[in-house]
């Protein structure tokens, strides 16, 4: 599983805070950064908002990576949301090793608005990072990995 | 109206009429969609001055990327065309056809009531003082520059690196009072307020990008005189920024051309020269020669450093009636005050124009809401091509196709430009024709477009909450132009993920709150004062509560502000103002103590000497004021010639004989501020003791007058009165936070004894009366409001703000607003100014009868929620509650039932009780669980 495939473009769901990474992300096309195709932006008002059950869904629905954007810590929108995020975050990790996954599939990432030049290199880092850990088994299309022997079937 | 020039303003206050002239920008406004094609073919590189000239930008370009209005603008002496070359390329690009060479110059005339002047500040050049090497040494930089240096937007994407190799920096000095507090070589003899500040955080925020970077600044005072500032100071000098207060006077070249050489004094007074890889100069503000033409103009005095001149008590006014200034026009100063200013200034302008309010203003009407509740979800998809910033990418008419196929979709179009009039004309058509009840908008952002096309729902007789919107343009086409089979096949994914959610989006009916258009001021101060006065003055009541028998707070201790305007007839023309003012109850010897409700409708208890009152108010104003401490160090208290820097007035005033015949004065500041248990500055007491100072020895030259200090901080252009105390011989002796003075009592008279710095041993002052500047220390009473509205306090017991530079007199909860005081210390001028600007921000909520409500908000399913209650703890805004209910009136003796209610005022859409709640029985308007599991499931095609 550690070797990166050829032909395999992981899926990854970003929760991203509408007050920073979401407007970093539209600054980003503004200037014309180029990123991998892989992230699918789920515009939220605060990370505060993200219900660890929703991150659950999404990995047993196949996602590959997931993560969570919110504004740097003490900048919230609404006084504290990324602190709550972050504590009540904290049980990825372990439903991760329940699911059988890796933690590096989850990330809580911080950003401001005008950090649209990171919010690029972080899309192109956990591609790349996503990409050398391969398929999850929960994605649909995961017993065709399974038949090349790249991944196990559960 | 922008790149636009006063140059007459004739009549007078309540009727200017203003002659404007508009510059062209070449670049029609209402065409420009801001997608930056002409930028891509624009042939002429120019360099950019917003940069600071460390990069280069187009001949058409945006100044900024978050520039307003964001569009383009031609710069006519750069651009080929406009020169009288051939070029075409913007024109032939721009896909709106936007770009007007023709463009001329206008006159504009306007008819005003009140003028407000906001022209800010132009940083010192030192090129003109080639002292410091500027222009000479490449890595000698302006702190202007090593801020674009450091922004992630900037030309090194917030690396430091040294301009003459673009190598990292391991070594950088900040040389502080660049053209500020300089009057020998450039007549400036103030202080610029800001640079020690920005000094210190840009040294912090290049410190945590590179952790071996050793960082030294020298200074003459570290005026970290603002909120939460020493702190900040404290944490630099935790990290390990070294801080030398010693003035280098000069930069020198080294053997390497990648650094330069400081020569300067140790504190030991040992000379040391020392190289460093990058010079940072902390230049201050001064005003432009625009600005001084602008003063001009419009009639107004200036001071003789060149800021607008104001006087204490109206802090905002100009000398001419009518015309209203603020920000670093009045004389240097921060953002947070920049924006108080504003405020202010927008009071003082509206107070002469209340009677008009509305007279020119007109709503727009909407078509009634279709009721869409049963229908079943027929969604419209409107896929824009954005001329061919979309198109060019992505294969709209097959991602047309696509979307057909999704489930729900009855309708599809694409058109060139979703956000152009015509399209939002046969969007609205489409509705009608079609019998949509969801529209999915495929375009560009939600954050600069989704209120458009909520206004176009709206206007279709939908319900605004029916749109949902794919963002293909920003985070599509733009940032993967170069992978187009890929970004096709993230763009069906975006637009299935958005057809998702919109089938599951609900009309959520507009909510609105009635304003009970009276106001509640707590503290009767000069900020309670002005605060009322201002707004009563606007015809709204106020009632006023006051503990203490009498109006004034800790003003009617003060004899003179910094400006020597006097201060106890200023307060007797309020109090007596109030007095007589129809609109103004005032409740004297009376506190708040309950109160209950939301922005528009609270209810709160004033306990009075008569007995108890509810007020019925829409706004609430806290300017509960501060304290003076009370020292227990200096043997304050067992001497009758120590006093505090209040007593001393008093009694110098009323011609007391220990003053009147004193000869040896002793000033000792910072008593009880700037201490680890209170580690903040008091903001005035420098200026006070000087102040004072200067009046005993123009009372009489031959008194001996001695500061003890550990930094002066008059800041602005308080700094005058430091100079004119020098010049009148006042001695000024710094000392440190570990070595402070000693008080010793004699027989006949005082003694201080402080550490003499240049002759390096303890130097013994003789002295007849000691004046000891004490803190401002927070009122305690101030908590217990606090807790009433559910307001935060910081950690010195202070009101804490909603945001310290954006919203300095707000708090997080809407309706609350904060002045004075009660907030952080600080002289009349800025209390009143924040007064003023406290009635700005309550005005907006009382000036309309409705206000209406963002419709992001948390709604309950009571099918779902069992009152567990455990999304209350988690609300910051106490927006939920638990209520019990009768069952039918049938049932007798029934339990009764709790249902969980929210307070749509109060709630600010955050859903942090969303994703808290076990059950999904409460979700956000717009991002429900649903909603958002919709778009998960989407995005992974996982249905």
């Amino acid at each position: 599983m550690s070797e990166w495939q050829p032909g395999f473009e992981p899926k990854i769901l970003a929760f991203a805070c509408n007050w920073c990474s979401y407007a970093a992300a539209d600054l980003a096309g503004t200037a014309r950064m180029q990123y991998p195709t892989n992230i699918r932006i789920i515009r939220v008002m605060c990370s505060g908002m993200v219900h660890p059950g929703l991150v659950t869904e999404a990995f047993q629905a196949g996602a590959d990576g997931v993560l969570v954007m919110g504004c740097h810590l003490g900048e919230c929108h609404y006084q504290d949301g990324n602190h709550k995020a972050k504590a009540r975050l904290a049980v990825i990790d372990e439903m991760l090793s329940l699911l059988g996954l890796e933690q590096e599939r989850f990330r809580l990432i911080w950003y401001s608005s005008a950090e649209s030049e990171r919010f690029a290199a972080v899309a192109r880092e956990v591609t790349d990072v996503l990409k050398k850990l391969g398929p999850s088994p929960y994605r649909r299309d995961a017993s065709e990995y399974a038949d090349k022997g790249i991944i196990q079937c559960l | 109206m922008t790149l636009t020039e006063l140059e007459r303003v004739d009549g007078e206050a309540g009727n200017f009429t203003v002659s404007l002239r508009k510059h062209p920008r070449y670049v029609d406004i209402d065409k420009c969609i801001a997608c930056g094609r002409c930028v891509e073919k624009c042939p002429r590189q120019v360099r950019d001055e917003f940069n600071r000239y460390t990069d280069s930008r187009k001949a058409i370009y945006l100044k900024y990327p978050q520039a307003a209005p964001l569009k383009y603008q031609i710069d006519a002496r750069h651009c080929i065309r406009m020169r009288g070359g051939r070029c075409a390329e913007c024109e032939k690009a721009c896909p709106r056809g936007a770009i007007r060479f023709d463009d001329s110059e206008q006159q504009v005339e306007v008819k005003v009531g009140s003028i407000i002047l906001a022209p800010g500040f132009q940083p010192f050049d030192p090129f003109e003082l080639g002292a410091w090497g500027f222009g000479r040494f490449r890595n000698v930089m302006t702190g202007m520059e090593f801020e674009r240096l450091l922004a992630v937007s900037g030309p090194t994407s917030g690396n430091v690196l040294r301009p003459s190799d673009g190598k990292p920096v391991r070594k950088m000095a900040f040389l502080q009072c660049i053209g500020s507090r300089n009057y020998n070589q450039i007549h400036k003899s103030y202080c610029s307020a800001v640079c020690c500040m920005y000094a210190i955080k840009q040294a912090m925020i290049a410190l945590e990008n590179n952790k071996d970077l050793r960082i030294s600044v020298f200074y003459v005072d570290v005026r970290t005189h603002g909120k939460d500032f020493e702190r900040f100071y404290d944490k630099a000098r935790q990290k390990g920024i070294s801080f030398h207060r010693c003035r280098v006077h000069s930069v020198e070249p080294s053997e390497s051309a990648n650094e330069v050489c400081l020569r300067y004094m140790t504190e030991n007074g040992k000379q040391v020269s020392e190289n460093f890889e990058i010079v940072v100069l902390s230049v201050g503000m001064e005003t432009n020669f625009e600005t001084t033409l602008l003063a001009e103009r419009t009639g107004i005095e200036l001071t003789p450093e060149g800021f607008a001149s104001t006087s204490c008590f109206a802090p905002v006014a100009t000398s001419r009636p009518g015309i209203f200034a603020c920000g670093a026009f009045t004389g240097p100063k921060d953002i947070p005050l920049s924006v108080i200013e504003a405020s202010a200034s927008a009071t003082a302008a509206a107070v002469r124009l209340s009677d008009v309010r509305y007279s020119q203003s007109h709503t727009r009407q909407f078509p009634p809401e279709r009721k869409t509740g049963e229908e079943d979800p027929r969604i419209g998809v409107f896929i824009c091509k954005c001329g061919s910033n979309i198109a060019e990418v992505v294969r709209v008419r097959d991602l047309a196709r696509y979307a057909e196929t999704l489930p729900h979709v009855v309708f599809v179009e694409t058109s060139l430009f979703a956000c152009s009039q015509d399209s939002q004309e046969l969007i609205k058509k489409r509705i009608g024709d079609e019998g949509l009840n969801r529209i999915v908008i495929a375009s560009c952002t939600p954050r600069t477009h989704e209120q458009l096309f909520r206004e176009t729902l709206k206007a279709s007789g939908l319900n605004e909450c029916l749109v949902e919107m794919a963002n293909i343009r920003n985070q599509l086409a733009w940032v993967h132009s170069s992978e187009p089979e890929a970004a096709n096949a993230k763009a069906m994914d975006l637009i299935r993920m958005a057809v998702a959610k919109a089938a599951l989006l609900e009309p959520v009916p507009a909510v609105s709150v009635r304003i009970t258009p009276q106001a509640l001021v707590i503290g009767g101060g000069v900020a309670g004062m002005v605060a009322s006065l201002e707004l009563a003055d606007q015809g709204f009541p106020v009632h006023l509560v006051e503990k203490a028998a009498q109006l004034g707070g800790n003003a009617r201790h003060l004899f003179r502000t910094w400006k020597n305007d006097p201060v106890p007839s200023y307060i007797e023309t309020l109090s007596t103002r109030i007095r007589e003012h129809s609109l103004i109850s005032v409740h004297l010897k009376s506190t708040v103590f309950d109160a209950e409700g939301f922005v528009g409708s609270f209810r709160s208890v004033v306990q009075k000497p008569t007995g108890n009152v509810a007020v019925d108010h829409g706004v609430t104003i806290l300017a509960t004021g501060a304290q003076a401490f009370k020292p227990n160090e200096y043997d304050y208290g067992l001497s009758q010639n120590i006093f505090t820097s209040l007593e001393f007035d008093k009694l110098h005033s009323a011609g007391d004989e220990r003053i009147l015949n004193g000869l040896n004065f002793v000033f000792i500041q910072c008593v009880g501020s700037r201490e680890p248990e209170r580690n903040y500055c008091s903001r005035v007491c420098c200026t006070h003791s000087i102040q004072s100072a200067i009046a005993l020895k123009e009372g009489n030259r031959d008194r001996k007058v001695f500061v003890l200090y550990r930094d002066i901080r008059t800041y602005g252009l308080r700094e005058e009165l430091y100079r004119r105390a020098r010049e009148l011989g006042v001695i000024f002796i710094n000392y440190e936070a570990h070595q402070k003075p000693n008080v010793v009592m004699k027989e006949e008279n005082l003694e201080v004894i402080v550490w003499d710095h240049v002759l390096h041993e303890p130097f013994s002052i003789p002295a007849d009366v000691i004046v000891l500047a004490t803190a401002v220390v927070a009122n305690p009473e101030t908590k217990e409001l606090a807790k009433l509205y559910k307001l935060p306090l910081d950690m010195d017991g202070f009101l804490q703000e909603a945001h310290v530079k954006l919203r300095p007199v707000d708090f997080a909860t809407d309706g609350v607003f904060l002045a004075g005081l009660a907030h952080y210390p600080k002289p009349t001028e800025e209390t009143i100014a924040q007064a003023q600007a406290a009635v700005a921000r309550a005005v907006t909520v009382l000036s309309s009868r409705w206000i209406g409500l963002d419709l992001v908000k948390g709604r309950v399913d009571e099918n779902k929620c069992d009152c567990c209650a455990l999304c209350l703890d988690v609300c910051p805004y106490g927006a939920l509650a638990v209520e019990r209910e009768r069952l039918d009136a049938g049932a007798e003796g029934a339990a009764p039932k709790q249902k969980l209610v929210v307070r749509a005022a109060k709630c600010k859409g955050c859903g942090f009780c969303q994703a808290t709640c076990p059950k999904e029985g409460i979700s956000v308007t717009g991002f429900s669980y649903r909603q958002l599991s919709a778009q998960v499931r989407a995005a992974l095609d996982c249905g």
